[in-house]
């Protein structure tokens, strides 16, 4: 579960420092290099948060025998 | 029906029937990839930066991005609608966005159109391939015997790879007849391999209609049991959601990695890092494919007896553990400081010096010279240097007319210094009152391209590992699709397995080439320009680590029998 906010405040801070770094000509393609990672990864960190939270509150402790148990709807 | 999914043979033909459409779908998927180079030539303007934004979006992102999505539309159609009407609908989709790139006039005609078109058909040929892989897993899956699921679908398991071969294949023989510069022009035959895939795609519509329902499918549908609405019962119950989660990071995201680092990354890493040429870097890939697919069906049988779970694990933890000895070891061999064997000097040669001025920036002049160092293992490694000479004025006259001189014969060893004296013919425009120029200049860091072509040994011991880690993708991928299958219910099975697979497989799996070779380029400072080749490696090392943890934790490794509920 604290992974997933590690990754996201890494990848936050290589694109900072990424895009700061780079220079006038190569600027551009680096920030839509970034924004396109970010925008990938974000979402799935986010879902790895998601896991994390799962699995600690122990949902994971028993996964279902037959499909009629994961139909709770 | 049930007659005939209980037999070898009426198995034989879901199989054959499903894997054929796949099969093309993954071909019209990688020729794009495989073509990428000529693509975005034709399709971009050259030497602009937002050409590289365009190309590298386009190129490397789009196609795989969007597949989640595709999983997402045709995931709730195949629910909703049911399988095989789904799959027929993405096959017409791949197929005829797959034609229209062929068709798509290059960027000198159109302009901005060119890009733009192509970007579209990469987005439906993305979506398209969301949408056809599910369906054709469950369909199978869904006809075959309990006891053997894991081995049926092994077989819709090789056609990823089967189709990455016969993209590989189609390109390599075109290119041969065609010769390269034929090849690459703008209606050159770079383009047949998309055309082909409308012969291919016909073809398997045919085969396709003379298909039934899942019979499963079929059943849920005759007791009126099909979804309302499969998004909101796949993601929006906790008891679903969290399968879809653990499918995604306890299995699929770390099978995606290894696939893509297998027989994409290999590939990238002995063309670009490695210098390996055009032709023998794909000829070591598609030899060690043939070889490795068998194994799909070896491995998927096998999960059949002992289970998925360890199976898949086994390769990803195989692949940690051997990636970095492996990508050094090319480095090793093909790196010319390594090489006891002598410089056959009888062969080795320095070519003439060709000269042009270049055709955008008049001020320029290119000389290209070729050296050729054959060594007595009968490796051939061939460098052409590009250097730049300098113009005082802009040159108004025509390239045959200038003259030049190579002042010192360069070392083919170190090719370190070029000293030119450029002669510009009479006639050609110069500053006033000068008719011709002598120029000298030091290159200080001239463009140098090599290519090498591998000695017998080194070649094969390269095809071996690149086999090896294809036998790693049969490992992870193999059982995959009877896991993922076995996971969910069967009414909203399309979308829930689906959706984690195209995450893991196209967004993980998908973009290891390009944060490869990204991380790459991170590591290059000036102190030292060349980076560090090896650490591209660690993104798919990550993932896979992370894979394995959650996966030896949290998977179950029993099969589950019962899948028609």
């Amino acid at each position: 579960m604290l992974l997933a906010p590690s990754i996201i405040i890494f990848l936050f801070w290589q694109a900072a420092e990424k895009i700061g770094h780079a220079t006038e000509a190569t600027k551009a393609n680096v920030t839509l290099q970034w924004s396109i990672i970010l925008i990938i990864f974000l979402p799935i960190s986010i879902g790895l948060a998601i896991f994390g939270y799962y699995a600690w509150k122990g949902y994971y402790e028993h996964l279902p025998e037959s499909s009629s148990e994961i139909t709770d709807y | 029906m049930s007659k005939n999914i209980n037999s070898e043979k009426g198995m034989g033909f879901i199989i054959g029937a499903s894997s054929v459409g796949t099969l093309i779908e993954w071909y019209d998927f990688y020729i794009f990839g495989m073509l990428a180079t000529i693509i975005s030539k034709q399709f971009f303007p050259e030497d602009s930066g937002t050409s590289a934004l365009l190309s590298t979006l386009a190129i490397f992102a789009a196609g795989f991005i969007v597949r989640p999505f595709g999983a997402l539309v045709f995931g709730r159609l195949g629910d909703m609608i049911g399988r095989k009407h789904t799959f027929l609908l993405t096959l017409v989709l791949m197929g005829g966005s797959t034609f229209c790139i062929g068709l798509v006039p290059g960027f000198k005609t159109i302009g901005w159109a060119a890009p733009i078109l192509v970007l579209i058909l990469r987005l439906v040929q993305g979506l398209a391939l969301g949408g056809e892989y599910g369906g054709a897993a469950t369909y199978v899956a869904e006809h075959a015997p309990a006891h053997r699921r894991g081995y049926w679908t092994s077989w819709i398991q090789t056609t990823a790879t089967l189709g990455l071969f016969l993209a590989l294949g189609i390109i390599l023989l075109i290119r041969n007849m065609q010769g390269v510069d034929t090849f690459a022009s703008e209606w050159g035959g770079w383009r047949y391999p998309f055309w082909i895939s409308l012969l291919l795609v016909i073809v398997s519509i045919v085969i396709r209609m003379r298909m039934s329902e899942s019979p499963m499918f079929a059943k849920v549908k005759e007791e009126g049991k099909t979804s309302v609405n499969p998004l909101k019962e796949s993601f929006g119950h906790r008891a679903n959601f969290k399968m879809v989660l653990l499918a995604l990071f306890g299995a699929v995201m770390g099978q995606g990695v290894i696939w893509y680092t297998g027989q994409f990354y290999a590939q990238t890493f002995i063309e670009n890092i490695c210098k390996i040429n055009f032709t023998e870097s794909r000829n070591i890939l598609m030899i060690a494919i043939l070889f490795a697919t068998p194994f799909f069906v070896v491995f998927g049988a096998l999960s059949d007896k002992i289970g998925r779970k360890w199976i898949m694990l086994l390769g990803m933890l195989l692949g940690i553990c051997t990636y970095f000895p492996i990508y050094k070891s090319f480095i090793k061999w093909t790196d010319p400081a390594n090489k006891r064997e002598l410089v056959d000097l009888s062969k080795t040669t320095v070519g003439a010096a060709i000269a042009h001025v270049d055709a955008t920036d008049k001020k320029k002049m290119l000389v290209s010279t070729q050296y050729d160092t054959v060594y007595t293992d009968g490796a051939k490694f061939t460098y052409t240097k590009v250097d730049t000479i300098h113009f005082a004025a802009t040159y108004a006259g025509n390239t045959a007319a200038i003259g030049y001189i190579i002042a010192n014969k360069d070392n083919p060893a170190t090719m370190d210094t070029v000293l030119v004296k450029t002669k510009v013919a009479a006639g050609a425009l110069l500053p006033d009152g000068v008719t011709y120029a002598i120029i000298e200049t030091k290159s200080a860091k001239p463009g140098v391209v090599i290519e090498k072509t591998l000695d017998n040994n080194t070649y094969w011991w390269i095809v071996f590992l690149i086999f090896i880690q294809v036998v790693y993708v049969t490992m992870v991928y193999g059982p995959m699709a009877a896991f993922l299958v076995e996971l969910f219910p069967t009414k909203i099975r399309y979308t829930s397995m689906s959706l984690p697979y195209h995450i893991g497989n196209g967004v993980f799996g998908g973009l290891v080439p390009f944060l490869g070779t990204l991380i790459v380029e991170f590591t290059k400072t000036t102190a030292n320009p060349t980076g560090d080749p090896l650490a591209g490696l660690w993104y798919p090392v990550g993932v896979a680590i992370l894979c394995l943890i959650i996966g030896t934790i949290y998977l179950r490794n029993k099969i589950d029998t019962n899948v028609m509920d």
